[in-house]
């Protein structure tokens, strides 16, 4: 039951609830400043690059490729013991942000850097949908 | 801006008993290094005009600083406390430096402690460790803290070749200085099969690839170089000091395999005058065996890249090119927590004063300390000598 998950089920906050709302939508959406161009994530009140107040919401295309990666054998809580091994990874998105996710459905050992992925999503909740990535 | 170059220095310093300590609470153990620093250095608790500690994870207080003022009944002018994690002992040390230097207060007791071990249980005290990760965007992805690191250990064996082996010639060193050392946690000696034959953690990370989850207190006084002179014993002078910081979140960092490490050792060797080759024992944060290899390149030690080939063949170990963390480190001494990089400036003074028994580098005059907190967020490297100039 995954409305029952006892994972570190992530809470929006008013600067965060556009990003998981896409999720919900199964898209992963980023911020785009209107003034410079830059992409950034996670969401900030300004653009990191020129400080400009015009970040405006865009849709990812979902594309990454593999920055480093992970396989997790002793779990950090016994709430993700089941998933053991899984593998933690940092991606870049095509548009040139860096995040953290889980690497999924793929044998861990085939996880390399510089891996090409796509954005896929875990239901946990009504509410949250985690995006995570898989091979292409 | 003015240098703080020798213009400081540590008037006495003191470890309690580390590892395994129940019979001490977390604010008893800052209390007890406190008493032992100021035995060390020949003054009284009435001496001491400013304060500094660590957060406690154990015993937390809002006014933690105040609080341990309070216990002692010790009013200083100069209160507070200060948490970068693993790089708040050297962050803490440049405040009370620079408080000295500018006449804020004369005498400073830094004191730190934490019982993660008795107090919250080794599982307990690593899944609050985990909360480090941001709660939204890393921590629902399972990364512990071991983990974290991991992903900078892969990044730098793709990028350089590093390999496990060299990964674990960090450990195997950390563990024969710890076996020369009656105070440390684990002095058993160990071999790089040994720590490749461990339970695997966060790949390619092995269980003795991790530093330890310990109890334990240090602490320290420092003064400036006119009055330090008055003291017991000889003091230790601070030559440089510098800081890095690049991130919070290692998600947001710009790079897995170069760190503020390189901002923070160059801000230090500027202000001392000095380089790598000065250098006669370094003391440098290991709360897992790459961060070591980093902080080698990063601090100018090696080439970049360089830093797997470096730590081959003893030359990181005692009568090698470069000892390490000769009191066996975070990976074999104890760690704590917060405190954990102030046992590396305990060591340093130690050496410097030539009170190191079977592990002392011959002939020490300089001496190198790193710290760094979060994940290879928050950097201080110290450089401290027998002489101030």
């Amino acid at each position: 039951m995954a409305a029952l998950s006892p994972k570190p089920i992530p809470v929006p906050t008013r600067e965060t609830k556009p990003y998981w709302d896409a999720c919900k939508k199964h898209e992963l959406h980023i911020q785009q400043c209107a003034d410079c161009g830059h992409h950034q994530f996670y969401p900030r009140l300004y653009c990191t690059k020129c400080m400009s107040d015009k970040v405006e919401w865009v849709k990812s295309l979902g594309r990454a490729t593999v920055l480093s990666h992970t396989t997790v054998y002793r779990p950090v809580t016994q709430a993700f013991a089941a998933d053991v091994p899984y593998v933690v990874a940092m991606v870049t998105l095509a548009e040139g942000p860096q995040m953290m996710t889980n690497i999924v459905g793929c044998d861990p050992e085939k996880v390399h850097i510089g891996m090409a992925v796509q954005v896929t999503f875990d239901d946990w909740t009504e509410e949250i949908s985690v995006p995570k990535f898989k091979p292409v | 801006m003015e240098s703080l170059r020798g213009k400081v220095a540590i008037v006495g310093a003191a470890d309690t008993e580390v590892g395994v300590v129940p019979h001490l609470s977390a604010t008893q153990l800052y209390v007890k290094g406190a008493k032992l620093a100021l035995e060390d250095a020949g003054i009284t608790k009435d001496d001491i005009d400013g304060l500094i500690t660590c957060a406690s994870w154990v015993e937390p207080y809002m006014y933690h600083a105040e609080m341990i003022a309070e216990y002692m009944q010790i009013f200083p002018r100069y209160c507070l406390n200060v948490a970068t994690g693993g790089g708040t002992t050297l962050a803490i040390m440049h405040h009370a430096a620079s408080a000295i230097a500018t006449g804020v207060c004369n005498t400073v007791l830094i004191t730190m402690a934490d019982n993660m071990l008795s107090g919250l249980s080794r599982d307990r005290a690593i899944e609050a460790m985990s909360t480090a990760g941001h709660a939204q965007f890393e921590r629902p992805y399972g990364p512990p803290i071991p983990g974290f690191y991991a992903l900078l250990a892969q990044a730098h064996m793709h990028k350089y070749g590093t390999t496990s082996e060299q990964l674990a010639a960090v450990a195997v060193a950390c563990r024969k200085h710890a076996s020369l050392n009656p105070a440390a946690q684990m002095r058993q000696p160990i071999t790089i099969d040994d720590v490749l034959n461990s339970k695997l953690i966060a790949q390619p990370l092995h269980l003795l690839d991790c530093s330890l989850v310990s109890d334990g207190g240090a602490a320290i006084i420092m003064t400036s170089a006119e009055r330090a002179k008055d003291f017991k014993k000889k003091p230790v002078y601070m030559l440089g000091v510098g800081e890095g910081h690049s991130h919070e979140h290692v998600s947001q960092a710009q790079s897995l395999t170069t760190s503020a490490a390189k901002e923070a050792g160059e801000r230090a060797y500027a202000m001392a005058g000095l380089g790598p080759k000065d250098i006669d024992v370094a003391e440098l944060y290991d709360c897992f065996t790459p961060v070591v290899i980093i902080e080698l390149e990063d601090l100018g030690f090696c080439p970049k890249g360089e830093g797997g080939r470096f730590v081959e063949g003893g030359r990181i170990e005692l009568g090698g090119e470069l000892p390490i963390n000769t009191h066996g480190g975070l990976m074999s001494h104890c760690h704590p927590g917060h405190p954990g990089s102030l046992f590396s400036i305990t060591e340093a003074v130690r050496q410097l004063r030539d009170e190191c028994g079977p592990r002392q580098v011959a002939d020490a005059e300089i001496a190198f300390v790193h710290g760094q907190g979060g994940i290879m967020s928050t950097h201080c490297s110290m450089i401290l000598g027998k002489e101030a100039n």
